[in-house]
């Protein structure tokens, strides 16, 4: 795949990486006596790696000029497959911690096989290992696609992918040697934050270029969305993450924010990286490839203006409902709540722009799974989003907030719309990129399919019982006006339903382990057909005025 | 509208401001006015900073993830202050750094859980939650006992804490690892040391039970046992509220 590169962007990739290792050496040695020495050491691996790479295929011939009359997908191809790795694993190591709530002693007696240092090693490899190279794969694909034009440049995809990649591993493996900064879905520390902000830039340079590129007139809706993504993530990593290093050998650092600035701070930033992470990128998403497998335009043209603007202003209010009742002053609170509430328009406007975009093709929906995998991604969002405003009224947030509804709301949202919408794209993109006629295996999507439904239906009401009957035990006072039960009787009211949630969880992975072992054979066996189609061409073929063409 | 949009949409980076402009608008109002507002956070004069002893024992509760299953905020909702104890003051949390209130509460808040237990109940319970209370679900976390504390680096952190706004003094910072074993060594000559710069309130003891060894058991048990007591503030606003 580096031998695409040109003989300049060869030499770029070595100065990089150069550069790199250098930053790996500093490290190492200024933190010999702390866990991010280990990290420096890692780092400079990682870039020695890359520079052997970039070396063994130095003298290669340059590609041709032929080149640039296609679309460059080599980097969401790679993509791709690093997002079902960190499906997998990320998926293992959570429902690996959900068994630890069953059975706590079920672990080894180190440090980084608790269930506190594990937790985020979870939340980190499927929100940003998962959700974050799918994200970024996909907007590759659909960037040209939707711009008529290739990308910009061929040396920048790979700096964003495997840049983004090593600050993952960074994470999860700091995560288990202690290293965080306790903020959550933002715990890597100061200089993993930094190495992101250098790799995100690059991300949205790699936007304005080819848009600036594009033969289409107007950028299609799904550019919007991945480019509120990169945006607004961006505003959201700065603010949160500004902190004071202990000294520049420490892997330690303080919040520049304390107390109650800190805590809005960080549910600004927390209930937003659910916002443009989690809604806007999957909505970018969903705009191309929902319509496009159904073979239907979007519904509404309008509705998606509406819901766009809607979802970037209301959404950056909302965090405080996060703290309903804390020491925040309350007029944040209310501020929060009232624009949680106004949110369901834009949210629902989308989800009914989804659904309303199938009428004419729900056969498919019926015979074709991968469509179905949108389209339930689509119906769990529109159900995810109203429980969202719900819980975000303040009675209602009285009960449930603390509670395991929190964690069921989270994985309505993160199984049923988030992995969801990502595996139907990824069932409709590995044939498109492979060139392959269909999947390996059809039956293997269903099965994938009935057995993704079924662990997140399980796991949801799973914790909706539990955190409601918690909510409910903490706050019922007896006859004599004490209250009834001790924290230790909610505890023990919890257990049937932590076996319930890991179960929910295992056929939820084992899903996912299908839909890896699917897509691996589909890239194996598949039968290659080595003519190009109308999708691989950057220029407009059929002067068509539609913007999506299928990839089939 | 939609005439201006379809404008819009052909500029890219028309889009890159109007979303940038749009999407700052909700954090500048809600954010920015919690750092001018003097109400935001209450006066407390007899609020006191972390000892370098109890700072390292955060740390180690970050670390370990605590924060995870355990709030460190009780609302002001009846059935928590009678569970927990008055309800959590913004001032409580105004030197932490970062805050720990937490949004899960797998176990129970611990805002309050200073001298509730005594020593030995939190180094038995932390080595094995199992021994004390069956049904537990916590990780047990015998390697506190077993690993000791990395001190030498404690002025430096007590300097960064100082950047970011809390008033730790020179003194302080020169002293932090010796007043980090002072503090968990009573029959030292370092206790004088800790209790002039920190108050004559300060836990002195060894918390672990083993006078002769500071462990990461001392920092966590320490730093549990003074969680809030850093100021009464919590406690009197109750009182005044009742009269």
């Amino acid at each position: 795949m580096i031998g695409q590169l040109t003989k300049t962007e060869r030499q770029y990739a070595l100065l990089i990486l150069l550069g790199l290792a250098l930053c790996g050496l500093m490290f190492g040695i200024a933190g010999n006596h702390d866990p991010l020495g280990v990290h420096g050491a890692l780092i400079g691996v990682a870039a020695l790696v890359g520079i052997f790479k970039v070396i063994s295929v130095y003298y290669d011939p340059e590609p041709g000029d032929e080149r640039l009359n296609r679309y460059y997908d080599d980097p969401t191809k790679f993509g791709i497959i690093l997002t079902m790795i960190w499906a997998v694993f990320g998926l293992l190591i959570g429902d690996w911690v959900a068994w630890l709530l069953v059975k706590p002693d079920f672990t080894l007696d180190a440090g980084w096989a608790s269930f506190g240092r594990l937790r985020p090693v979870h939340t980190t490899s499927v929100l940003f290992g998962f959700g974050g190279n799918a994200l970024i794969a996909t907007s590759y694909y659909v960037l040209q696609r939707t711009s008529r034009a290739r990308l910009a440049d061929q040396l920048s995809p790979w700096f964003v992918l495997l840049g983004y990649n090593l600050f993952c591993v960074l994470a999860v493996t700091g995560y288990m040697m202690g290293i965080t900064q306790s903020k959550e879905y933002a715990e890597p520390e100061w200089y993993a934050d930094i190495w992101l902000l250098v790799v995100w830039v690059v991300y949205f340079t790699i936007y304005l270029r080819t848009l600036a590129r594009r033969k289409e007139p107007h950028i299609y809706v799904a550019n919007w969305y991945y480019m509120a993504f990169i945006l607004v993530i961006a505003i959201l990593h700065i603010v949160n993450n500004l902190a004071v290093p202990v000294s520049f050998g420490s892997a330690k650092s303080y919040s520049l924010f304390s107390g109650v600035q800190d805590a809005m701070t960080e549910w600004w930033y927390g209930h937003n990286a659910v916002a443009f992470f989690l809604t806007a990128g999957f909505l970018g998403m969903m705009y191309y490839f929902l319509p496009v497998r159904a073979g239907r335009p979007i519904y509404s043209y309008r509705m998606s203006i509406i819901s766009f603007w809607g979802i970037t202003f209301f959404y950056m209010w909302a965090g405080s409902h996060h703290l309903h009742y804390t020491a925040l002053p309350q007029w944040v609170q209310t501020l929060g709540m009232t624009f949680s509430l106004m949110l369901l328009i834009p949210s629902w406007a989308s989800a009914g722009n989804a659904l309303l975009t199938l009428n004419g093709a729900w056969d498919k929906v019926r015979d074709d799974a991968t469509l179905r995998f949108m389209m339930v991604a689509a119906v769990f969002y529109g159900i995810t989003t109203f429980e969202g405003s719900f819980l975000a009224i303040r009675p209602v947030n009285s009960l449930s907030h603390y509670t395991d509804w929190t964690v069921g709301h989270v994985h309505a949202g993160a199984l049923g719309w988030v992995a969801m919408i990502t595996f139907g794209s990824i069932y409709a993109i590995v044939p498109w990129l492979w060139k392959t006629e269909r999947m390996y295996s059809p039956r293997l999507v269903e099965v994938h399919f009935w057995l993704a439904l079924a662990g997140a239906v399980v796991y949801v009401f799973a914790m909706w019982n539990s955190g409601i009957i918690q909510g409910l035990m903490w706050r019922t006072y007896n006859e004599s006006g004490t209250l009834a039960y001790t924290f230790v009787d909610s505890l023990i009211a919890m257990h049937p339903y932590y076996i319930a949630r890991a179960i929910g969880g295992l056929l939820f992975l084992i899903g996912a382990i299908i839909g890896a072992y699917n897509i691996w054979m589909t890239i194996r066996t598949g039968i290659r057909d080595v003519r190009d189609s109308a999708t691989d061409m950057p220029s407009p073929m059929l002067g068509g005025t539609t913007v999506l063409e299928s990839g089939e | 509208m939609f005439g201006l949009h379809y404008r819009l949409e052909r500029k890219a980076i028309g889009l890159t401001l109007g979303i940038i402009l749009v999407a700052s608008i909700g954090g500048l109002v809600e954010i920015a006015p919690l750092f001018t507002i003097h109400q935001t956070v209450e006066d407390a004069p007899d609020m006191r900073v972390y000892t370098p002893l109890e700072l390292a024992g955060r740390n180690i509760y970050i670390r370990e993830g605590c924060y995870a299953c355990h709030s460190q905020m009780i609302r002001t909702l009846r059935d928590e202050i009678e569970r927990y104890g008055p309800y959590s003051l913004a001032v409580e949390s105004k030197y932490d750094h970062p805050m720990l209130w937490g949004s899960k509460r797998t176990g129970p808040d611990l805002a309050r859980i200073g001298d509730k237990y005594s020593d030995e109940w939190h180094v038995a319970h932390l080595n094995n939650p199992r021994d004390v209370l069956s049904v537990s679900v916590m990780p047990a976390y015998s390697w506190l006992l077993k690993t000791t504390l990395r001190t030498d680096d404690l002025g430096a952190h007590l300097k960064a804490q100082r950047t970011v706004g809390v008033p730790y003094t020179d003194e302080m910072i020169a002293n932090a690892s010796r007043d980090a074993y002072g503090q968990a060594a009573p029959e030292s000559p370092y206790v004088d040391g800790v209790t002039q710069r920190y108050g004559k309130a300060t836990n002195v003891r060894a918390f672990d039970g083993k006078p002769g060894e500071l462990t990461e058991m001392d920092a966590l048990v320490a730093y549990l046992q003074v969680l809030g007591h850093l100021t009464d503030a919590a406690h009197k606003s109750v009182t005044n509220a009742v009269r």
